[in-house]
């Protein structure tokens, strides 16, 4: 995870030529350059709205406002801006899901739902079909609120949204899309 | 009658803040403490267990090392560095909480987070779920194999592993090839599609990291330096984190 390597870089002094990089950059990137040819038009009439979860790891702890920027790019491209609705606070401002720091796996489960709760609201505000979490912690997270409380979004990998948006997700990579996305460019 | 006030005298012993401080860059600026409150009115943390990040920081500066590396708060606290954004004097409590975790007998710590790790540790994958580079191996060669045969456009997909000189090293979290294979497909794709160079590595191909959770320094060293020291042999250019 970026953090681990970023931090674990410095803290243990390990040198390296590497370039240390989270794929949301390379994502705007290749969107910029014209190599992933998005589209946001199967949604113009769907106008399914999403919002995304800013991951701590890769926004605040490590890259900030310029990185969630790029994850926003991303996004608007894929679903089209007027279907994206930011949560507030937002970017390095923003909530973390309480899925992380090993909260997930700490066994303290009541007290992670209800740190989530704030996560929770936020979405909720928004009022999003979909909020994509591209990052493991968050999205599992993110997903069992939904499920724990009974909210009614849907929780999605970044992925997935930028195959569908090109025509190239099959049929089985849709496991976290709701009915109305199953058929959605197959 | 509440309890009696803490007296506190010249003499009083902080050793927990006071080692805590010697680790960090300006000391974490963990003597510069306004109490003004804003890093526990923005931390969703705050209340659980009774505990907030201003009181642990107070109690830090009190000296009750006791409580502050025996409360489960720790635990609770994803640290999430909100509180150090949201300071106005850039104060890193969750270095704070992060010693104080390190603090607790290894294996007294939270068993999901301790296994996670070790699990990382019992081969060279580095994956929290113990999968190791054959299974991993495997995993990604039969879900290609099915995708160039059963999706037209895709006959050509690649999903490299230890792939010399590839410009990107990619790490993958081990929920995809443990649990659900086919969600590395879209990734894939994107990548064929912007005509990227890249590999996943037999070492170190796992993206999470429990070890750092756990606040186990040597074994969070190790997972790192095998990852980082695979792309670096393999003569990769990026280390690219899918998360």
């Amino acid at each position: 995870m970026t953090y681990a390597v970023r931090a674990g870089l410095q803290k243990f002094n390990i040198a390296t030529d590497l370039e240390i990089a989270s794929i949301y950059q390379y994502y705007a990137r290749w969107i910029r350059e014209g190599k992933l040819k998005v589209s946001s038009d199967w949604n113009k009439n769907l106008k399914i709205k999403f919002t995304a979860q800013d991951p701590c790891q890769i926004v605040r702890k490590s890259y900030g406002d310029a990185v969630a920027d790029d994850l926003r790019f991303i996004v608007k491209s894929v679903v089209g801006e007027e279907n994206f609705v930011d949560m507030y606070p937002n970017k390095s401002n923003n909530y973390c899901c309480g899925g992380g720091g090993g909260f997930l796996q700490s066994g303290y489960n009541e007290e992670r739902r209800a740190y989530g709760r704030l996560k929770l609201d936020q979405i909720l505000a928004t009022g999003a079909d979909y909020c994509i979490a591209a990052c493991h912690n968050c999205h599992a997270q993110i997903h069992d609120l939904a499920e724990h409380f009974e909210a009614p979004y849907h929780t999605t990998h970044l992925w997935t949204l930028i195959c569908l948006s090109m025509g190239i997700l099959g049929e089985n990579e849709r496991a976290y899309l709701g009915p109305e996305l199953a058929e959605v460019g197959l | 009658m509440g309890e009696a006030a803490i007296q506190i005298g010249p003499e009083w012993p902080s050793a927990f803040m006071d080692r805590v401080k010697e680790m960090l860059p300006e000391g974490g600026h963990l003597d510069l403490c306004l109490t003004c409150g804003a890093c526990a009115s923005g931390c969703p943390a705050t209340g659980l267990n009774g505990m907030d990040p201003r009181k642990f920081l107070r109690m830090a500066a009190l000296g009750l090392d006791e409580e502050l590396t025996t409360t489960p708060w720790v635990w609770m606290c994803s640290m999430c560095q909100r509180c150090i954004y949201v300071c106005p004097m850039q104060i890193d409590i969750p270095a704070l909480v992060y010693q104080a975790r390190a603090a607790w007998p290894r294996e007294e710590r939270p068993k999901g987070i301790l296994g996670s790790c070790d699990m990382a540790l019992r081969n060279e994958s580095c994956s929290a779920m113990g999968a190791s580079p054959e299974d991993f191996q495997f995993v990604v060669e039969d879900v290609l194999e099915e995708v160039r045969e059963s999706q037209p456009g895709f006959e050509d997909l690649q999903a490299p592993i230890d792939k010399p000189g590839a410009h990107f090293f990619l790490n993958q979290n081990s929920r995809e090839p443990v649990t659900e294979p086919e969600e590395m497909v879209p990734l894939w794709k994107i990548l064929h599609h912007a005509g990227v160079d890249w590999t996943y590595g037999s070492k170190g191909w796992g993206g999470e990291n429990y070890c750092m959770f756990l606040a186990d320094d040597d074994n969070w060293k190790r997972t790192v330096a095998t990852s980082l020291g695979h792309a670096h042999e393999l003569g990769c250019k990026v280390y690219l984190n899918t998360e």
